[in-house]
């Protein structure tokens, strides 16, 4: 795959027009779960090539290992068992993350400039040097991602390897999957190959087999070859239909960059439950502060 | 393996029985995924559990451990009754034709000439009718009902659907329908690969769970064909290098082996393992044998080694029975040994019975652990609360440890399933004092000889006259012991052909294995790694993927043993005219004067197909064995017994004879087998794609992503039982307890075996209390002390436990 510019397209709490000179083909990440074998070699490798490294647990009674995304988890095997038909045992090993939504909740409810930024080639990425911790951002995914660092109190999530990809590389969890369940390229190319291995898992019996690209969110950059379309919640729980809360798309009709931060999270403190550790307010001395160090 | 890992991309059905490669051999695994993608492909898998290979499988059978010869003693069954042979494959290249001594018998569960005192057998009725030119007699109208294929048919005709079902518990109709899959692929253009690992090996009855694998592949006429084969999936780098370097008490490198007690005479010794063909213009390859064995006693001796003195066959060791680790293991728990050297080695986390590990440990004087971690074995007199609960004041051995270099950290070969030789480079330089093993070796090798120089000793000759030439005497490189495995000319070698050339000149490296003389002028470390270093250079370090045929047959890749092939027995493809059975698989054939393809043939290069020669060349008869003669210690037929704990108390088969009668089981041992009253479960060990043996608990990612030890078992038995998921339990067996976290699952399920519901535990065995992982108990703490009549592999898959709420 050939080098990708970093243009931006979007920029969270901004209003400056994006570039659009070049235009970078959109990228995505094809996950086929049923080649998926949960070895969990695409967590490894995102442990590796992120530098992050989650705490040793304990087991849950389960395979499941971290139990959840975390600021250092940004993907993890999400296991189900379960019998579509009786007395038909499937074990379904979603790979959860980050998808890289067309149209990111999580980018329309941040109040920072620039905390989340979306390229010219569809990958959402948070740019924890904005990040005020608001964890707005996840209360705007309608696939609970985000989650807040303990230590630094910022946003982390799948950058779908940015800088891999900047440099012509695909993801590292890519290249680590021993069975082909992941792939990646432009998003054109990953349609057409999830179009094959439907046909092929329909002819293995699979009527109901099909692509997980949901319009709620535009589409996304990181789709799903599902054996059971019909029922994405069979896949601990994949939304069926996800749609940004209506309640970001009104934020988002009211802010106003930088200046508009005082009033929005006014107004925003009603309509989101999420109750963050540290104190939501940024103003413009602290932030000042923080360039100067 | 008989192919290769490439290779299984060809196959049109894949068996996962006695092995979950997803699981265990997940790289490898992704050719199962080329096979379905690309090949249309189907991939079924037998397991007793529903495990991470049956997640994306096209079918899965469940069935109870340790009864994998009933289930493909029932599939011969089947394919026999149903015509589902490929006939001429069967009738050529297999001795199903071939008559058997008359006074052979089957009855009761027992072969002809058992000893009960001795759990042994008289094998002499194992054999073939002779005729009086000296040549084994067949009937090819397979019409004689003392022939192979009436005598097997007769065996397995016990084993219909029903009584496979009473005793596999596999229910019949889905039992029926993996036979229906399977017989698809007994056309010539079809075939089935078989993919198995320790599922299979770690029974009393494993290795002969996978010679009825063999039967199976030979009836459907899949062995040698691309996409077919037995195929062990070898878990340890690099224990298939173990393998052929011999390292076992029995073997000698190149599976040349050690000589008996009673082989005192060396023309004896060679003529035993050099058969003359037992049936008419065969090859009986093992005719070769004294060039191998000459050349290798050449390698070790040099000049001591000369034909006046058998080239030094007095000094090797004459065995008197196998030292396996059970045995090892019970002579020192008996005080029988002194010292014990452990290289790469966790014992006391391996092996079984940990108890009784831990205790015969403790018995010896000294231990050397030389190893890159630090293993619990040499931790085992230290207190690690209830994970380890000895007093160290009782415990006087004195135990060294050598910090030894990992895979990583050093140049060589590693030898893969697949057979290849592969050369590989250092990553990183090793930490601090530790050092590679062969540099460990050398080091005390040359002190021991040095009190040998000085002080004499009992038997000084095959230390003082070792070779010892390498440029750094206490620091042997790769290179230089990948050369002499390999081997060299000592003297120049004329041409048989043309004796005004030479073929090779004093000091040269060897092509291949077909230069080896017997004369004492060539030295060979392993002749089957013959042609893996040769004038030409490295033949491991080669990585050219082309593939000419497009399946998988990259010949410049590394090296493959034997002689760069990469499907053994692949003349087997090819009609008995020469003409591949399958023109999409043609990896070589006859082309009139010789034998050629993409492969390197298993074979005569310059003999006719109507020579008659048959193609599997190794054997005296040339054919492959559906009656395996004497080789196997329990039968010639592989027979179901029970595992020595099971469940279900008989043999349906023949409740008199219920487990292996040939297996070898110590007194103190058989006190210590549980009965299905106490132990009323199946239990299993196995591992987890997320970590290595008991190396990755060291390392921090791997403990990331399964941090603790857990148990597996299945709802029914966990509601009787009250267990919720993520609760402690405690498993027991007649040999002790381990503690662990419950995973409740959909994917155990109980099975009717033999009237009775038989639940199974599944215990993964990678934690002990050395590491940075969640310490926890070592599984084998509750394994049973009994190996494989064969290969004394011990029983980890098979034995009976008991659960509860912890
Ligand atoms: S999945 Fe959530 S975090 Fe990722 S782009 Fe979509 S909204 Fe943002
Ligand atoms: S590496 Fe591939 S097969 Fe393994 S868990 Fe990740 S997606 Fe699944």
């Amino acid at each position: 795959m050939a080098l990708q510019s970093l243009d931006i397209e979007r920029r969270s709490a901004t209003t400056t027009p994006s570039p659009s000179v070049r235009e970078p083909m959109k990228v995505a990440k094809l996950i086929d779960i049923s080649k998926c074998i949960g070895c969990k070699a695409c967590q490894a490798a995102c442990m590796e090539w992120n530098d992050v490294r989650d705490s040793i647990g304990i087991c849950e009674g389960v395979y499941d290992n971290p139990m959840d995304l975390s600021a250092d988890s940004w993907t993890v095997m999400r296991f189900s068992e379960v019998e579509p038909e009786p007395g038909k045992l499937e074990w379904l090993i979603r790979k959860d993350g980050c998808m890289h939504c067309a149209d990111p909740g999580c980018l329309k409810a941040c109040p920072s400039p620039g905390a989340i930024v979306q390229y010219a080639n569809g990958i959402v990425d948070f740019h924890e040097g904005n990040c005020i911790g608001c964890g707005y951002c996840i209360t705007g995914c309608p696939f609970n991602v985000p989650r807040l660092s303990k230590k630094d109190n910022k946003a982390y999530k799948c950058t779908l390897c940015s800088d891999r990809v900047a440099v012509g590389m695909e993801p590292a969890c890519i290249k680590s999957c021993p069975t082909g369940a992941l792939l990646f390229g432009s998003k054109d190319d990953m349609t057409r190959h999830a179009e094959k291995r439907i046909t092929d898992l329909k002819a293995r019996g699979f009527e109901n087999a099909g692509l997980y690209d949901p319009k709620g969110v535009g589409g996304t950059h990181v789709m799903y070859v599902l054996q059971h379309a019909d029922k994405p919640q069979l896949y601990h729980g994949l939304p069926k239909d996800p749609q940004i809360s209506p309640l970001v798309s009104l934020w988002k009709g009211m802010a106003k960059p930088i200046m508009g931060i005082g009033l929005g999270l006014v107004a925003l403190a009603g309509f989101f439950h999420y109750v963050t550790a540290g104190p939501n307010e940024a103003n413009e001395t602290e932030e000042d502060e923080k360039e100067e160090q | 393996m008989t192919n290769h890992w490439v290779d299984i991309k060809n196959a049109n059905l894949v068996l996962i029985m006695g092995g979950n490669a997803a699981e265990a051999h997940p790289c490898g695994f992704k050719w199962v995924t080329e096979a379905k993608a690309h090949n249309n492909a189907k991939l079924v898998v037998v397991d007793p559990r529903f495990n991470r290979s049956a997640a994306v499988a096209d079918y899965y059978a469940p069935i109870r451990t340790g009864t994998d010869i009933a289930f493909l003693g029932g599939l011969i069954n089947y394919l026999l009754a149903n015509d589902k042979i490929q006939h001429e494959y069967v009738k050529h290249y297999t001795n199903a034709a071939f008559l058997v001594n008359e006074n052979y018998t089957f009855a009761e569960g027992l072969f002809s000439g058992y000893d009960a005192e001795h759990r042994k057998y008289d094998k002499s009725t194992w054999s073939y009718a002779m005729q009086p030119d000296g040549y084994a007699a067949v009937d090819e109208t397979l019409q004689n009902p003392r022939c192979v294929f009436n005598l097997m048919k007769q065996h397995y005709a016990r084993y219909t659907p029903e009584v496979v079902s009473n005793i596999c518990g596999t229910p019949k109709e889905q039992f029926l329908k993996v036979c229906g899959m399977i017989a698809e692929t007994s056309a010539p253009d079809k075939t089935m690969t078989i993919m198995y690992a320790l599922g299979w090996t770690q029974h009393t009855v494993g290795s002969q769970m996978i010679r009825t694998a063999a039967m199976v592949q030979l009836l459907l006429g899949n062995v040698g064909m691309a996409g077919g084969g037995v195929n062990a999936l070898r878990g340890h780098s690099n224990i298939q290098g173990l393998t052929d370097l011999g390292l076992l008490t029995n073997q000698l490198p190149g599976y040349l082996t050690v000589p008996g007690e009673k082989e005192t005479v060396y023309e004896e010794y060679l003529a035993q393992r050099s058969l003359k063909p037992t049936r008419p213009g065969q090859m009986s390859y093992w005719q070769n044998y004294p060039k191998f064995f000459v050349s290798l006693m050449k390698a070790w001796y040099g000049k001591a080694a000369t034909k006046e003195n058998n080239f030094c066959y007095d000094w090797l060791p004459k065995l008197d029975k196998m030292h396996d680790v059970l045995q090892v293991f019970e002579d020192m728990h008996q005080g029988k040994m002194n010292g014990y050297f452990c290289q790469g080695f966790n014992p006391l986390a391996s092996f079984p019975n940990k108890a009784k590990i831990g205790g015969a440990l403790a018995k010896l004087k000294y231990l050397v652990v030389i190893d890159p971690l630090a293993t619990e074995t040499s931790e085992f007199w230290q207190n690690f609360g209830e994970y380890n609960d000895v007093d160290p004041a009782q415990i006087q051995t004195e135990v060294f440890r050598l910090p030894a270099t990992c895979f990583a950290e050093e140049d060589g070969a590693l030898v893969n399933s697949s057979r290849w030789l592969q050369w590989h480079w250092k990553g990183a330089e090793p930490p601090g004092d530790a050092k590679g093993d062969a540099e460990i070796m050398a080091g005390l090798y040359l002190r021991l000889r040095d009190f040998y120089r000085k002080e004499g000793g009992a038997f000084p000759d095959p230390i003082l006259n070792l070779t010892w030439d390498y440029a750094i005497l206490d620091r042997p490189s790769p290179e230089e012991l990948a050369k002499e495995y390999n081997g060299r000319a000592l003297a120049d070698i004329p041409d048989p052909k043309d004796p005004t050339k030479m073929l090779l000149k004093a000091g040269q490296q060897l092509d291949g294995f077909a230069q080896i003389q017997d004369d004492g002028s060539t030295a060979c470390g392993c002749w089957l790694f013959a042609g893996a270093w040769t004038e030409k250079g490295n033949m491991m370090a080669r990585r050219d993927n082309a593939d000419p045929s497009g399946l998988g047959e990259t010949l410049g890749w590394a090296f493959a043993w034997p002689a760069n092939r990469r499907i053994l027995y692949n003349r087997a493809s090819c009609d008995p005219a020469g003409k591949p059975w399958d023109p999409k698989r043609a990896i070589v054939h006859w082309n009139g004067s010789k034998w050629t393809g993409f492969d390197v043939p298993d074979f005569k290069p310059d003999s006719a197909p109507d020579q008659g020669m048959e193609p599997f060349i190794m054997q005296p008869e040339g054919v492959a064995r559906l009656f395996a003669l004497d080789m196997m210690a329990e039968g010639p037929f592989p027979e179901h017994y029970e595992p020595f704990e099971t469940p279900i108390g008989t043999n349906p088969l023949h409740p008199k004879v219920v487990s292996n009668p040939a297996a070898r089981v110590f007194k103190d041992d058989l006190a210590q087998f549980g009965t299905a009253k106490e132990f009323p479960y199946a239990g299993t060990t196995y591992r987890l794609t997320e970590h290595f043996h008991f190396w990755t608990k060291h390392a921090v990612i791997n403990s990331v992503l399964q941090p603790q030890q857990f148990v597996e078992v299945g709802e029914e038995l966990a509601k009787e039982k009250g267990i919720q998921d993520g609760a402690l339990v405690k498993v027991r067996s007649k040999r002790g307890y381990i503690k662990a976290v419950a995973v409740v699952t959909k994917r155990i399920k109980p099975l009717m075996v033999n009237g009775k519901k038989v639940h199974t535990v599944g215990v993964p065995l990678h934690w002990g209390f050395k590491g940075v992982a969640k310490n926890g108990y070592l599984a084998n703490t509750l394994t049973p002390f009994v190996g494989d009549a064969n290969t004394q592999t011990p029983e980890y898959k098979s034995f009976l436990v008991d659960i509860e709420k912890a």
